[in-house]
């Protein structure tokens, strides 16, 4: 029996490490299966387009190709989607952007399948498109969906023409508040796609048995939003299909909803073998997601003491042609608008534009890095316009203590004021903005400091957890949580074992399969160690209670008089020799009596987003949404004013994340996720060339390298013990990507003084702004 | 077209056509998938493998014209001594999250450490400049390569 050491709060490094540094580690590219087929992809070649048809004759008579499927292999009647049912496996009887899938080719090999895939003749009859979101609001723009307001939905939408959704909120009455502001600053911003860019392309595998029962491996962050997009576009019950998930290569949002399953799945059932499906890069790009451009009109009143007071927020959303996770962007993007700040005149509202683009979704922040780059620059206009610091008028509208959130939900844990003291302390930010000089031989690098804060949730839906004792009293922990590299499965290890009070080794954690694991809605949502982790403490609760009803059998006592003590065993209070092992308990259990140990465990976020009393809401698309975590970020500036360059020679990210169970996976977290904000703060844009992405590619697509890694990045980790979670902790997935942006653009304001209102803040950009300014030549 | 190729120390006898890349035969041919392929165009570099001592990508290169070389995948370093401190270093240091860039990784940094016992933070950020990873940000995966350089001199100088 190994020695208990404390599992909660210790850096363990991952359990899968082994598999990693050695190259073993399986993703879904190195899955090989008895038979297998290989598939390849026909994509449009049009924005908007009706199919008349399809000319499979060439294609099929390549020596080699085993199957086609088309749209007609399609039932007009199933359609999917997480908030509206818009979207079919792949196009039917229409294409809605460029690289939309409309076709799929299975063949003995890959070459014969993309060679077969250059063979499909598509016959469309060519309709007027539109790409602009604004544009696509206005009356008359070409219809992205025939009768969107028809669609199934699961909420309230207002869809209708091409507004996808609708959302407003607010809280006390704004309109009538401006005229108490003594300051108001009120600008126009835009941000850009940007591609989540895992490094392993999406891909597939499924196999048919003899039954018809499909098994489908993917690269994926939930087996089961896989089974039910599946299910739902393809119209099969779910028993008829298994999902599971092999290692898989980052996700950040792209793999939470469908990308090629469905239509690898229809491919499988039509050539009845084995088929493996996945994109090249390109087609990564240009058929999976990507975030979401925003349009943002923002308006921020505060008193003449820097007292915030009023804000108006509007936003338009470029959607793409499938509402996927849209509504919910939208609704988070507008709850989060504000900040981590007291404003009591607020008023949210935005629509999702439908457009002949790719689907926009979940991208860590959820539309938080959108909507902070535009607020956090109007709160240091305001403080400037004030003379107060930046830090200073912060401070006096933070949310401290249970200060409710924006439309009312009640905080447990808030350690926003440590974190923004920590960055304040360790960045000198006193003596650094007032020390802050230029560099280079002209003195043409001039130096800034900008401050941001931010919150996120960590939380939604259901999720749970079945820990089970072997008969050698070691535990098997199965949650259904896919871990996308984050380290979710370590995390979740040393919470059970914490629970239990025996070693991280003497716990086991199942691979996801929707057969055998307990529903998890996903990895998403920085959910997964607060609300799975939950239902592992839960779990492991009623393992212990039926351990200590053993026991007390055995060792003829009351349970109340028994504690589970370190190492795997339950004793008598206070008789230190008196106790049994755990492998002695479960072997009881298994064979002689009440039968094996099985804790389980499930539940749903149910605390409410909205109080009735406080806040007005319409078109809210999630009632529950989770708890709050904290972060504030200190980031110095370099603005070369003669090219127009911007870099961040330092940065101080400080993170509340409750508890951290694993502080080095958490600082991992933060370091990432800032690396990540960097990229889209100065690098990272798609841009389209009329309907066609014109980067679809990583040489023309520019993601940080180390290049681009500050001198100084510093992560620092900040626990309030939220009540409500496993051992404290909250969440900390997305949260150190939020204030980057915005960051960034306070440190060049404040370096050349100009306001930059569009991302990415590239050269060119600043450049021009510099020149507008008259800073630059 | 049948051809011979020197893989981890061994002869393999492979078919490739003349536009098969290496990364291709490797993967296809004799199941060696630690090298991935990421953007089979030379930018992210999670298919770096060693040819005659220097990092190369896989997937822009031919198959034939590793003819002669010495080609070496991750799974032909994992037992080197130097490999398996880099291993340690990047388990210790967390210097990997969904670990899809890991091999390459791992494979460029052991050929810096070959070249150079002692290099600086600014030579490892140079020497893996090619190696791109989205999950770490890159800092966790510098400390560990330094801290493997550091084991390293320490055991060549007992």
């Amino acid at each position: 029996m190994s020695h208990f050491v404390q599992a909660v709060g210790a850096s363990i490094p991952q359990l899968d490490s082994d598999e990693k540094v050695t190259g073993r580690a399986q993703y879904i590219a190195d899955l090989w299966r008895p038979g297998m087929l290989h598939a390849a992809i026909v994509q449009s070649p049009h924005a908007h387009a009706r199919i008349r048809g399809y000319d499979l004759q060439a294609a099929l008579a390549l020596p080699g190709v085993r199957a086609i499927v088309t749209g007609d292999d399609l039932d007009e009647r199933h359609r999917m989607g997480a908030f509206i049912k818009d979207e079919p496996g792949f196009a039917k009887g229409k294409v809605r952007y460029v690289g939309e899938i409309v076709a799929a080719v299975a063949a003995d090999t890959e070459a014969i399948a993309r060679a077969a895939a250059r063979l499909v003749r598509v016959d469309y009859e060519v309709l007027p498109a539109v790409t602009d979101p604004e544009a696509a609001l206005q009356p008359g723009a070409p219809l992205v969906h025939d009768d969107a307001a028809s669609y199934v939905k699961v909420f309230d939408a207002g869809t209708q023409g091409n507004v996808c959704s609708r959302t407003r909120l607010s809280e006390g009455d704004a309109a009538a508040a401006w005229a108490q502001c003594d300051v108001i600053v009120e600008r126009r911003y835009q941000t850009q796609a940007q591609a989540h860019l895992s490094l392993e392309p999406c891909g597939a595998l499924a196999e048919v048995d003899a039954q018809g029962r499909i098994t489908l491996w993917s690269a994926n962050q939930s087996v089961f939003r896989v089974q039910a997009n599946v299910c739902e576009s393809l119209g099969l019950p779910m028993t008829r299909l298994r999902c599971q998930t092999p290692r898989v290569g980052a996700g950040f949002g792209n793999k939470m909803e469908a990308h090629v399953q469905p239509v690898l799945v229809r491919l499988a059932m039509k050539a009845r073998r084995t088929v493996r499906l996945i994109l090249s890069r390109e087609e990564d790009f240009e058929t999976v997601r990507a975030r979401h451009p925003f349009v943002i009109r923002m308006k921020t009143g505060a008193k003449r003491d820097g007292t915030l007071l009023a804000r108006e927020v509007e936003l338009i959303l470029d959607g793409g042609a499938y509402g996927d996770d849209s509504p919910g962007v939208l609704g988070y993007a507008l709850l989060m608008n504000v900040g981590p700040y007291n404003i009591p005149h607020v008023d949210a509202h935005g629509q999702v534009a439908y457009t002949h683009k790719m689907r926009f979704g979940a991208f860590r922040g959820f539309g938080v890095p959108q909507v902070t780059f535009a607020s956090e620059q109007q709160i240091d206009e305001i403080a400037q316009q004030l003379g107060l610091d930046p830090i200073e008028l912060r401070r006096r509208n933070l949310k401290t203590g249970n200060d409710p959130w924006f439309c009312g939900q009640q905080v447990a844990s808030n350690g926003l004021t440590p974190c923004l003291a920590m960055v304040e302390h360790a960045s000198g930010w006193q003596a650094a903005r007032a020390a802050r000089a230029t560099r280079g031989a002209q003195g043409d690098k001039r130096i800034g400091y900008g401050v941001a804060t931010s919150a996120h949730i960590g939380g939604l839906l259901a999720s749970g957890a079945i820990v089970r004792m072997l008969e050698d009293g070691s535990v098997l922990l199965n949650t259904g949580a896919v871990d996308i590299g984050q380290g979710s499965n370590t995390v979740l290890t040393q919470i059970c074992a914490e629970a239990l009070q025996i070693a991280p080794e003497q716990v086991a954690i199942a691979s996801p399969d929707t057969d055998g694991s307990p529903y998890n809605w996903g990895t998403t949502a920085s959910r997964v160690t607060y609300v799975a982790g939950r239902s592992v403490v839960q779990a492991a609760a009623e393992v212990e209670k039926k351990l200590k009803q053993h026991a007390s059998e055995m060792l003829e006592c009351a349970v109340e008089d028994l504690e589970l003590r370190a190492g795997g065993r339950v004793g008598l209070k206070g008789v230190p020799g008196r106790e049994l092992p755990f492998a002695a308990i479960s072997g009881r259990a298994h064979w002689a009596a009440g039968g094996p140990i099985i804790g389980s465990h499930s539940w749903v976020f149910d605390q409410k987003t909205v109080d009735p009393k406080r806040a007005v809401a319409t078109g809210l698309p999630f009632q529950q949404i989770g708890i709050f975590s904290f972060t504030a970020l200190v980031v110095e500036v370099e603005v070369d004013t003669l090219t127009g360059k911007v870099r961040v020679p330092r940065a101080w990210s400080a993170v509340d994340v409750g508890r951290a169970i694993n502080p080095q996976l958490v600082t991992g977290q933060i370091e990432g996720a800032f690396v990540q904000g960097l990229g889209f703060a100065l690098t990272e844009e798609m841009v389209w060339d009329g309907a066609k992405l014109a980067n679809p590619t990583l040489m023309d697509y520019k993601i940080p390298t180390f290049a681009e890694l500050p001198e100084v990045l510093k992560a620092y980790i900040v626990e309030s013990h939220e009540p409500t979670g496993p051992f404290g902790a909250k969440s900390v997935g997305e949260i150190g990507m939020n204030a980057v942006a915005a960051a960034i653009a306070n440190g060049v304001a404040d370096a050349v003084g100009v306001r930059i209102d569009r991302l990415p803040m590239s050269g060119e950009r600043v450049l021009q702004a510099l020149q507008q300014a008259g800073v630059a030549a | 077209m049948k051809l011979e190729l020197q893989i981890n120390g061994e002869a393999a006898a492979v078919e490739a056509g003349l536009h098969d890349t290496l990364l291709t035969v490797l993967r296809d041919q004799l199941q060696l998938n630690a090298a991935k392929r990421g953007c089979n165009q030379g930018v992210c570099g999670v298919c770096t493998v060693n040819v005659d001592g220097w990092p190369a990508r896989a997937c822009l290169s031919l198959a034939h014209g590793c003819e002669g070389a010495q080609v070496r995948t991750l799974e032909g370093l994992n037992d080197t001594p130097r490999m398996q401190a880099l291993q340690r270093a990047f388990t210790e240091a967390g210097a990997f999250q969904c670990g899809f860039c890991t091999p390459g990784m791992l494979v460029a940094a052991e050929a810096l450490l070959a070249r150079e016992p002692a290099p600086d933070a600014a030579a490892v950020k140079q020497a893996l400049s090619g190696n791109l990873c989205r999950c770490t940000g890159y800092l966790k995966i510098v400390e560990a390569v330094l801290a493997a350089a550091a084991v390293l001199r320490q055991e060549a100088a007992a």
